[in-house]
């Protein structure tokens, strides 16, 4: 069956969705992540959509639940390369894509999760002085 | 309203989603569209036909090349016989859950396109029908 | 029925008399045309003619829809189009065909000049046929022109606000003038590909220069905005002058997630600053001092 590649690059995860996702190929990369995400003790998941001519709901929904999938799961997502004729749909179409990170390119958007990664660490640090 | 040309195609699995917006697409650009008006109509188009695979049971969708005075445009229309929608007007909220949510689908769907028609009976089946102008 | 056929039958015969007049009108009236023109005006003329002609055989005269008049239709639209784009008039463009008549006319007199029935049957129909030819030009005409008119805005529209590399990783998008649906469309998507192809994590919009802003220009603003963001580049609005500030809290459109500044300059430090970039003051060096 095919299925998305995910590869490995530190101690992130990168997905680069290039095709027209039906929507089981879109569950099944939600599943393959989240196993990769605690076989890899992986901290960060950066998809790489700048390829993709179309987003909807049901898509944006599922980067939502890899971002909230991950953030249970101890790491951090973004997603770059947002073709701007696919945000303005989004917005016209009014899905939210709150609580998902994103950046324009892989580059800034490793940048922003090597941040966000450290942040984390910041917040543990926090919690553990009672 | 004249319809220049008309094509029709079978809904019934996720992959046929995917064929469906593929043919929106070739369409629209065969139109030309700009790419935003491309994306919106696609858009649209995978929105109602996952609705209506979701909880019409599929059913056909036809894909229309129609001209009006000086400008073309592209009518999509999304027919079932699925158990039809009780409440339209919950129905085109989004968010709405009936224990079958269809979220953001119809309403979506209707600020994508300059024209959205619903006509649904319970029992009977659905007819949405959206239209983009180029 | 019979002053039908008549007609045709006389199209036929006189043809190349016909012309002859035809050309001799319309080549020494008015407008100076040079000699492409000439021959230009000539080869339409008997073009025209000739599918007249054969469109009056098989065809009805009272209806110019049918398929029988499909070629004379072409030669009008082709014609038209052509004059419309060569800066003709529309009364030159619609001239081509009623010029038609005087030689037509005088045809048709000497022709049918005993049986008055006749000629006043075949005077009238022709009179039918070539006004509504005459119409037809003048339809394509301004069609014509219209298209061209609504390039040259599209044109206009891409020319008019280009978007500025304030410094690096900061665009600046400087709206001057009113503000259409249209242009604001066109204008916004032009900023998300500008933030795409350079890079930039941070654009300001400043609409200092536009006078009015009503809902529809605040909503595009606002999409706008969403749309970088969901690019994952920040979008500010500079150049907010207290009555637009009054208009869009009146028109109830919510900016609070909207970072909005009085001027450009306040709204590229605040860029700056979050790019981690700052602008400091070059250090004085005495004359004579090297690195």
């Amino acid at each position: 069956m095919e299925r998305i590649p995910i590869l490995k690059m530190g101690e992130f995860l990168l997905v680069t969705i290039q095709v027209d996702m039906h929507d089981r190929l879109a569950l099944t990369l939600q599943d393959d992540l989240t196993s990769q995400i605690v076989k890899h003790k992986a901290r960060g998941v950066l998809i790489d959509i700048s390829t993709l001519e179309m987003v909807d709901s049901f898509i944006g929904r599922m980067l939502g639940s890899i971002a909230a999938m991950a953030r249970l799961l101890d790491a951090e997502t973004v997603v770059v390369g947002m073709q701007p004729s696919v945000a303005i749909t989004l917005v016209e179409l009014g899905l939210s894509m709150q609580g998902i990170r994103t950046a324009l390119d892989v580059e800034k958007g490793m940048t922003a999760l090597k941040v966000a990664v450290l942040d984390t660490w910041e917040d543990a640090d926090d919690r553990t002085e009672l | 309203m004249t319809v220049l040309n008309s094509e029709s195609m079978e809904l019934h699995s996720s992959e046929d989603i995917v064929l469906v917006r593929q043919a929106v697409r070739k369409k629209a650009v065969a139109l030309g569209f700009g790419l935003v008006d491309q994306t919106k109509v696609v858009t649209a188009s995978s929105e109602l036909a996952r609705n209506m695979l979701n909880y019409g049971g599929g059913g056909t969708v036809q894909l229309e090349v129609v001209q009006n005075d000086r400008r073309s445009g592209l009518r999509l229309v999304f027919e079932d016989q699925g158990p039809g929608i009780a409440d339209i007007e919950q129905a085109m909220k989004d968010g709405y859950t009936s224990g079958q949510g269809m979220g953001l689908g119809l309403g979506g769907a209707k600020r994508l396109s300059h024209e959205f028609e619903i006509l649904s009976k319970v029992g009977e089946g659905t007819r949405i029908s959206i239209l983009r102008w180029r | 029925m019979a002053s039908k056929e008549k007609l045709a039958e006389i199209l036929s015969k006189r043809n190349s008399h016909i012309i002859e007049k035809w050309l001799e009108l319309q080549l020494a009236g008015g407008k100076k045309l040079s000699a492409a023109e000439r021959q230009e005006t000539t080869r339409q003329s008997r073009d025209f003619l000739d599918a007249l002609t054969a469109a009056a055989k098989k065809g009805s005269i009272d209806d110019i829809s049918g398929p029988e008049w499909n070629r004379v239709r072409e030669i009008l639209t082709d014609l038209s189009a052509s004059r419309a784009k060569g800066g003709y008039t529309p009364s030159e463009t619609a001239g081509f065909v009623f010029s038609l008549k005087r030689p037509l006319f005088a045809t048709l007199l000497e022709e049918l000049g005993g049986d008055s029935a006749a000629l006043g049957e075949a005077l009238w129909q022709v009179t039918g046929l070539l006004d509504a030819l005459g119409l037809l030009t003048t339809e394509t005409f301004q069609k014509t022109r219209e298209d061209i008119i609504s390039r040259q805005q599209q044109e206009l529209l891409e020319l008019s606000t280009p978007v500025v590399r304030l410094w690096e990783n900061i665009l600046a998008l400087p709206l001057i003038g009113t503000l259409d649906s249209a242009r604001t469309q066109v204008v916004m998507q032009n900023l998300l590909d500008a933030i795409v192809e350079t890079r930039s994590d941070f654009a300001i919009i400043d609409i200092t220069g536009v006078p009015v802003v009503d809902t529809l220009v605040a909503q595009h603003l606002l999409k706008t905005v969403a749309a970088a963001r969901l690019m994952g580049a920040d979008c500010l609005i500079s150049g907010i002058r207290p009555q637009i500030a009054q208009t869009i809290i009146h028109l109830g459109v919510d900016l609070t997630n909207v970072t909005t500044k009085a001027t450009l300059s306040d709204a590229f430090a605040i860029a700056l600053r979050r790019s981690g970039q700052a602008v400091v003051k070059a250090e004085k060096r005495a004359a004579g001092e090297t690195r």
